[in-house]
């Protein structure tokens, strides 16, 4: 077991965990943030969906003692314009069904929405293409990312 | 204070059940408190008195209303369809309207349609909606009696309006929080009064509720059953066998001791469980066992040799599902006989939440909390692995990140493995069981592979036979349910919807084979639908271009004796602006028609080729015939989500068998929908003042038939074998 100091959602915290341990069993196990999801663990569904310094990151793949000094953002620390607007608009276009991977849905969406203010289908296909739905809210997503970019610009 | 409230007893709740609704009086924490529902009772840690009028709605001091639903919510809005019947029935305000999942208990909460408490065939609506409606309505009429006594004024003169009780001519209001505990002390009438449906304000109404589980599954704070965290709990996973039948014939953990964190390494009889103290030592401690497995008894086919079996299969004639007519004589004295062979894989559900359970118990009671699908068999299995009488097991259902039909298991394997596992290191021991996607995909429990051979004879330019010979496994067969299910030999489920076609056909005969193999399947989404849709509506599409007729007037010119499939064909043909097939362009539409679990669609598919990945469907346009629309809004969502479900399997999805060995391990090698793959869909309900029926599974049937039939007009042949885009992960 080795120590790591990782600073989540804004705060420095100390963990004693096997060196190769992901970073998603990292914040679910040490961290009690069960908001990050797990599907697959070889980064091919995105429910394990975070931010590392801003920028999104699929937390299964990625071991704790890569994080370094690095900032991490989970959907229990989410906030901003772009967070408030994207939620807002999944709320407001009833967007979940079984709900298991919007957690990573609603954090792939934000970092769009940081890169790109007016996304094209095209921007939008390549941001949340990582993001499996196996309940298909595909439609669902698509407009409440232009609901929340359209939004945003008013 | 706590001597003052009467008590619940089990009793009195049974009694409740069989006469529906009986007064009960319950002190929050009281007696639910060992099913794990007391806690949640508590509105805000209020300790007011609920009134509990009946097993399924709850009204505290605060005036917070409470439902408690039967059915699981794994995606498909049990928890806003059952609380909107009765908040309808009660004129409750939406606001203050909370579902949550009811405890175990098959007299309470039995599925009227399945006769077991759970959920499964599109039931929940259909099911509860009488017996929610009088439940809502019993507890108004009781709200209204204690206001009406309370003001003495005649119970005639009281309004209600989203959640206020209201005496106009003496100007008083009250909200039901403030008569909860009058109301509870009042006999709870038989046969209370139901709205006229003209009346309702929620059912139906477009924008009237709002999903109730959507905020807590966008901000990250929904609790799943992975969710859980109790102090002391060990993390278990168990390797299971590589091929179906094998069984554990020795087995070294001298490298998973060596794991940090492993606690413990035991056999159980699906394999060997690795306990730890956290999720990566478990899977890492697994990965380090050494297992040598008996193959003996094991299933070594591959998916290519089973076809071929099948395909032999279904050149004889099986035990006759239905018939009428002489199909034989109509096939010999036809001017032309058309022959179409499918072929459909094992299918896999891959719910984004892998199966995974939570079991506590102290070798006298025991609590498991997972996504209960089939509650009252999974409650018996748990009992009887660890030698307790039902009573002393509660289960408590939990949000599942979604189904599919793999947690619904007539078998509880799940259950089972999960009481094995608690067993097998003892008491007082709290487990959270996982199964990785490794395990989901590899695990078995496939919807069934199928062939369907099918006939028609075609004379003087009409279809005047046909004949359709499936095969495949039943996944009834050897379980509890079979002798409710199977009769006369015969799953029924193996042959829905190709052993009643919606066309008049002269001539007709559907027959099945069931054969033996050792690879485990289960009810997938719409369950039989899934191959006999995608077969009867290719084949009937392929023989009304052989006899030159258009896809929609065809199939209407069939249709006298199903008048509800041809609704829903007019009605997606205005939507879809139909003009024929086409092609138009580089597109072509396709049609498809199915009917299942009471509910009618038809759906229209505009494809084109594609310029990759095989065909691209630009659109789907959808009707919808279910009944009463309870909640518009979800009913066109369980639409989208069945297209892009049906669409993603029919054209990417396959579990292939090599040597008895499933071949995809993960979401890189199972190929599922993604969103640049997902068509515009657009729903239209017909209006309809019939019960209500579901919309969970029947959205998923008609997109694969309608995208084969739109590819039919673009050059290429209906796919005869599923997926429709084969060797591509």
């Amino acid at each position: 077991m080795t120590a790591y100091n990782v600073k989540v959602n804004g705060r420095s915290q100390s963990v004693d965990v096997l060196p190769d341990t992901p970073l998603l069993w990292v914040l679910r196990d040490s961290l009690g943030l069960t908001g990050t999801k797990f599907g697959c663990g070889i980064a091919m569904c995105g429910a394990c969906t975070v931010f590392l310094d801003g920028k999104p990151l699929r937390s299964c793949s990625f071991p704790v003692s890569s994080v370094g000094d690095r900032e991490v953002t989970t959907i229990e620390g989410l906030s901003g314009r772009e967070a408030a607007a994207v939620q807002r608009a999944w709320v407001a276009r009833d967007v979940p069904q079984c709900g298991y991977c919007q957690s990573g849905q609603v954090m792939s969406a934000v970092a769009l929405l940081k890169e790109v203010k007016r996304p094209t289908d095209r921007d939008i296909d390549l941001a949340m293409i990582g993001n499996l739905c196996r309940c298909a809210t595909y439609v669902r997503i698509r407009a409440a990312i232009n609901d929340a970019a359209r939004s945003l610009g008013a | 204070m706590q001597q003052e409230q009467p008590r619940f007893s089990r009793r009195t709740a049974l009694k409740g059940a069989r006469g529906l609704l009986l007064g009960l009086c319950l002190r929050p924490g009281s007696g639910l408190a060992q099913s794990g529902l007391g806690q949640k009772l508590r509105p805000d840690g209020s300790t007011g008195m609920a009134f509990a009028p009946n097993a399924f709605v709850r009204i505290s001091s605060d005036d917070t209303v409470t439902v408690l639903v039967k059915h699981i919510e794994f995606g498909q809005g049990p928890f806003t369809g059952l609380a909107t019947i009765v908040a309808e029935e009660l004129d409750a305000d939406w606001s203050k309207v909370r579902a949550e999942h009811a405890p175990a208990d098959l007299n309470l909460y039995k599925n009227t349609l399945l006769g077991v408490q759970g959920t499964g065939g599109s039931t929940s609506i259909a099911n509860s909606y009488e017996q929610l409606r009088k439940a809502g309505a019993a507890a108004r009429t009781m709200l209204v009696e204690a206001a009406a006594q309370s003001w003495r004024v005649p119970a005639s003169e009281i309004s209600v309006e989203r959640g206020v009780l209201r005496h106009a001519k003496s100007n008083r209001l009250a909200r039901f929080g403030q008569f909860a505990e009058a109301a509870a002390k009042l006999p709870v009438p038989e046969n209370p009064p139901l709205k006229d449906p003209s009346k309702f304000r929620l059912i139906g109404r477009e924008g009237a509720v709002k999903k109730l589980d959507v905020p807590a599954k966008t901000n990250g704070t929904a609790q799943f059953t992975i969710d859980i965290r109790e102090p002391g709990t060990l993390t278990a996973v168990v390797a299971h066998p590589p091929r179906f039948g094998s069984k554990v014939a020795s087995v070294d953990v001298t490298g998973a001791r060596a794991v940090p964190g492993l606690v413990d390494v035991k056999q159980i009889p699906s394999g060997i469980a690795v306990y730890a103290d956290s999720t990566w030592p478990a899977l890492k401690a697994r990965e380090a066992l050494k297992i040598e497995w008996d193959e003996s008894a094991a299933e070594k086919r591959s998916s290519s040799q089973l076809i071929e079996e099948y395909r032999a299969l279904s050149r004889q004639k099986g035990n006759t599902a239905s018939q009428h007519g002489d199909v034989d004589a109509a096939l010999a004295g036809a001017e032309r006989v058309i022959e179409a062979e499918f072929v459909f894989p094992y299918l896999a559900h891959a719910p984004m939440e892998p199966l995974d359970g939570f079991l506590r118990w102290d070798g006298n009671k025991a609590v498991a909390r997972f996504g209960s699908q089939l509650q009252t068999v999974e409650q018996q299995t748990i009992a009887g692995v660890l030698g307790l009488k039902l009573e002393q097991v509660s289960l408590e259902t939990m949000l599942a990140g979604g189904s599919f039909g793999r947690r619904a298991q007539p078998t509880s394997h799940f259950a089972a493995e999960l009481a094995e596992v608690a067993k097998a290191i003892g008491p007082n021991r709290a487990i959270k069981l996982i199964w990785t996607r490794e395990d989901d995909l590899r695990g078995g429990y496939y919807r069934p592979m199928f062939v369907h051979r099918l006939r028609g004879a075609i004379r003087g330019g009409k279809i005047m036979g046909w004949a359709n010979t499936v095969v495949g496994q039943s996944f009834i067969e050897g379980t509890p349910f079979a002798p409710m299910i199977i009769k006369d030999g015969i799953d029924p489920l193996t042959v829905e919807g190709a052993r009643e076609l919606p066309y008049e056909i002269p001539n007709f005969r559907c027959d099945v084979h069931t054969p033996t193999v050792g690879v485990t399947t289960l009810s997938w989404r719409s369950v039989g639908h899934t191959h006999t849709g995608y077969a009867v509506e290719c084949f009937i599409d392929e023989l009304l271009q052989a006899t030159g007729q258009d896809p929609v007037a065809g199939r209407l010119a069939l249709m006298g004796n199903a008048p509800r499939a041809a609704v829903v064909l007019r009605t997606v043909a205005q939507l879809a602006r139909w003009a024929g097939p086409g092609p138009f362009r580089d597109r072509a539409r396709g049609v498809a028609v199915v009917e299942s679990f009471g509910t009618s669609i038809a759906q229209i598919a505009e494809v084109s080729i594609g310029d990759g990945e095989g065909p691209k469907v630009h659109k789907v346009w959808c009707a919808v015939d279910c009944g009463v629309a309870v909640n518009p809004d979800i009913i066109r969502a369980q639409m989208e989500g069945g297209i892009g479900f049906g669409l993603g399997h029919a054209l990417f999805a396959e579990v292939q068998i090599d040597e008895g060995r499933p071949v995809p391990a993960n979401f890189d090698t199972y190929r599922s929908l993604r969103i640049h793959e997902m068509p515009e869909v657009e729903v239209t309900i017909v209006p309809s003042s019939e019960k209500p029926t579901g919309v969970g599974e029947p959205g998923v049937p008609p997109i694969g038939p309608a995208v084969a039939n739109a590819l039919a007009r673009l050059g290429d042949n209906r796919p005869r074998q599923l997926p429709i885009v084969r060797g591509t992960v």
